[in-house]
């Protein structure tokens, strides 16, 4: 008797993606649709691609979705669940379309405590429009707006998107998580697991940021990608989880005097 | 049916609700607060929902999400607010979702004045943001009709998967009017289920994907032919318009739309009783365009007056309707300033005497 042991999740659909080889976008999708299925939650939920290399997303989920503009999903998966709370919202977006043009619509996303899930996929380069700086590039990384490699006086530090919201009272789960190796991945996947659940059970916001190689921009093979992520990103970017609803407090402060 | 008397704001708001609206987005700017402020009371009470955004570009975003669940959602804002909102609004038409979007507009460019105007009739027309689109636009005079076309809007809206946009200035917002609500009230179309809406798929119907992406330029191409058939639909089936004193003979036809209107029949009916004959066609729906009723009414005037609160946007459109038939002239006040009854019927008579210069063209 021949048992399945490894087959393609129900929420992925069967097509070939446009992904550069290397990419970890792919494994991030495969993690999401897993973690999906195993919720049961496929069919009542509804994704948001971003407008960046993930912008075709809405052709691998086997979900509905809703395509929206540059930096604006949460905003859009804002809507999408408060006109239907029964559904399951994730928006999957790039760090230039959530730390930088949509810097505002995450934090206050995250803010109002909107029940809904963000994966945030950081590989430190605008990867669609060809490599272009992005406000998570690291200091001295070379892209084609920074040909001299990101200046930090003029530039300023590569933002920390997981630390900075999760100062945010609002209870939340935010955690960052890498997919570079095998056992990495199963610990990414079990972030995703947690942070849809908190929404299934309509608990709070939840952000799972997830490191990403962008061989093709990063002008390196994909071998050394995975090995430029773990000595130049993890160091600056550290895994783990910085905050759940279960730490902090929803009771607004009493004013003072 | 009852009247009560009401705040066009708050008129607007209601007739949203009472249409079945019951989203809600928005971000604060006078002179529209009272929108948001109703609706932050109005929608709890109806188990409706209102999120006070943290900017319009989010706010019409939101607007977005919700309306490709399928729901009907409304925002509201004044002109700069209303810029912040193109990119979402040539989305939402790209991807043909129905909203209802209230403008009331205020005196520009940049910053401008809170006071009423009607400087975005391009915006609202023709250049709402980028791409090959249309909205249907509608423009109330009085506080009633504004809440009868705020209703219609949400019907026009399903029926085209299209955004409709009130345009209104300041005192439509401002001024109490009683309203009248039907008790009960059947939708102006016949409206379709809503299959496409992305609600979550489980095999019974198609996915749902809302979108206005076309990588393939053959698919846009299809897609900008749909959109325009749909346009051309519109033009065809939505033009709304007011006549006034066609049924007579007159010299001169005034072609005014929103408040100004208002204030163009008190001199027109004080003409008339001075025996000076004067006719006015009020555009309802500013797309489509009343063209063709433009074009009749100046066919049986000598000459033609454009009255607006901007520096003469309309007049545009006027020219297309009638060529170069008829002379057309131009009365405006902008900034915030208001058009009186006696400044039109000084323009009637200047032109009735020869001393009214007309517009100039190319
Ligand atoms: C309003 C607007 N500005 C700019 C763009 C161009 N643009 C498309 S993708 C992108 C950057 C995407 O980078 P990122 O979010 O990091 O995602 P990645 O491609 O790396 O996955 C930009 C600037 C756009 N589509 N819309
Ligand atoms: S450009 Fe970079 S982020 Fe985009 S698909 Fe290729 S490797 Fe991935």
């Amino acid at each position: 008797m021949l048992e399945t042991v490894f087959s393609r999740p129900d929420a992925l659909r069967d097509v070939t993606t446009h992904y550069c080889p290397g990419c970890t976008h792919g494994t991030i999708h495969r993690l999401i649709a897993e973690v999906l299925d195993e919720l049961g939650v496929r069919e009542r939920t509804v994704g948001v691609a971003p407008v960046g290399c993930a912008v075709l997303a809405y052709n691998y989920f086997e979900t509905d979705f809703h395509e929206a503009s540059h930096g604006r999903a949460p905003a859009v998966a804002t809507g999408i669940k408060r006109a239907r709370p029964d559904l399951v919202v994730f928006a999957y977006q790039g760090d230039g379309d959530l730390a930088s043009i949509g810097m505002a619509e995450i934090v206050h996303c995250a803010n109002r405590g909107e029940k809904v899930t963000v994966v945030f996929v950081n590989n430190a380069i605008y990867g669609m429009t060809g490599g272009q700086m992005a406000p998570t590039t690291m200091p001295g990384q070379v892209a084609t707006t920074c040909p001299l490699g990101r200046d930090v006086d003029m530039a300023g530090h590569p933002i920390r998107v997981s630390e900075m919201l999760s100062t945010l009272r609002t209870p939340a789960f935010v955690a960052r998580a890498s997919v570079h190796t095998p056992l990495l991945a199963v610990n990414a996947k079990e972030m995703l697991r947690r942070a849809f659940s908190y929404q299934v059970a309509g608990r709070c916001f939840s952000l799972v940021e997830i490191l990403s190689t962008c061989p093709t921009n990063w002008g390196i093979p994909p071998a050394e990608a995975t090995t430029w992520l773990e000595k130049n990103m993890l160091p600056y970017y550290p895994l783990g989880v910085f905050k759940t609803p279960e730490r902090g407090s929803r009771e607004p402060l009493p004013l003072e005097g | 049916m009852t009247k009560k008397l009401m705040k066009g704001s708050e008129a607007i708001g209601e007739a949203a609700v009472q249409a079945g609206c019951h989203l809600f987005f928005g971000y604060p700017i006078t002179p529209q607060n009272e929108i948001p402020e109703y609706m932050s009371m109005r929608l709890p009470q109806v188990g409706g929902t209102f999120v006070q955004a943290e900017s319009e570009v989010a706010a019409s975003n939101m607007l977005y999400g919700a309306a490709g669940s399928g729901e009907r959602v409304m925002t509201s804002s004044s002109s700069p607010g209303i810029s912040l909102m193109a990119e979402a609004i040539s989305y939402l038409a790209g991807a043909e979702l129905p909203v209802v979007i209230v403008n009331i507009m205020r005196g520009g460019p940049g910053l401008g004045g809170i006071l009423p105007s009607q400087s975005d009739y391009f915006q609202a027309t023709k250049g709402t943001a980028h791409g090959d689109f249309r909205l249907l636009v509608l423009a109330p005079w009085s506080v009633q009709e504004a809440a009868n076309l705020v209703q219609d809007a949400f019907d026009l809206a399903d029926y085209y998967r299209n955004p409709v946009l009130i345009l209104g200035d300041g005192l439509i917002g401002q001024m109490m009017e009683p309203v009248e609500f039907a008790d009960s009230r059947e939708p102006i179309k016949v409206l379709p289920p809503k299959t496409w809406a992305a609600t979550g798929h489980n095999g019974s119907k198609p996915r749902s994907v809302i979108n206005s992406l076309f990588l393939d330029p053959e698919e846009l191409e299809r897609h900008n032919f749909h959109l325009k058939e749909k346009y051309d639909r519109m033009e065809r089936d939505e033009v709304r318009y007011e006549a006034h004193g066609l049924d007579t003979d007159y010299d001169v036809l005034i072609v005014a739309y929103g408040t100004v209107a208002r204030v163009c029949l008190t001199a027109l009916e004080e003409l008339a009783e001075e025996g000076v004959k004067v006719a006015m066609v009020r555009p309802v729906s500013l797309f489509p365009y009343p063209s063709a009723a433009v074009r009749e009414a100046a066919a049986g005037a000598k000459a033609v007056l454009v009255v607006e609160l901007s520096m003469g946007q309309m007049i545009e459109d006027v020219r297309l309707a009638v060529g170069r038939s008829k002379p057309i002239h131009f009365l405006n006040r902008v900034g915030g300033m208001l058009i009186s009854p006696d400044a039109v019927i000084d323009k009637i008579r200047a032109i009735e005497d020869g001393s009214s210069e007309e517009v100039r063209h190319a």
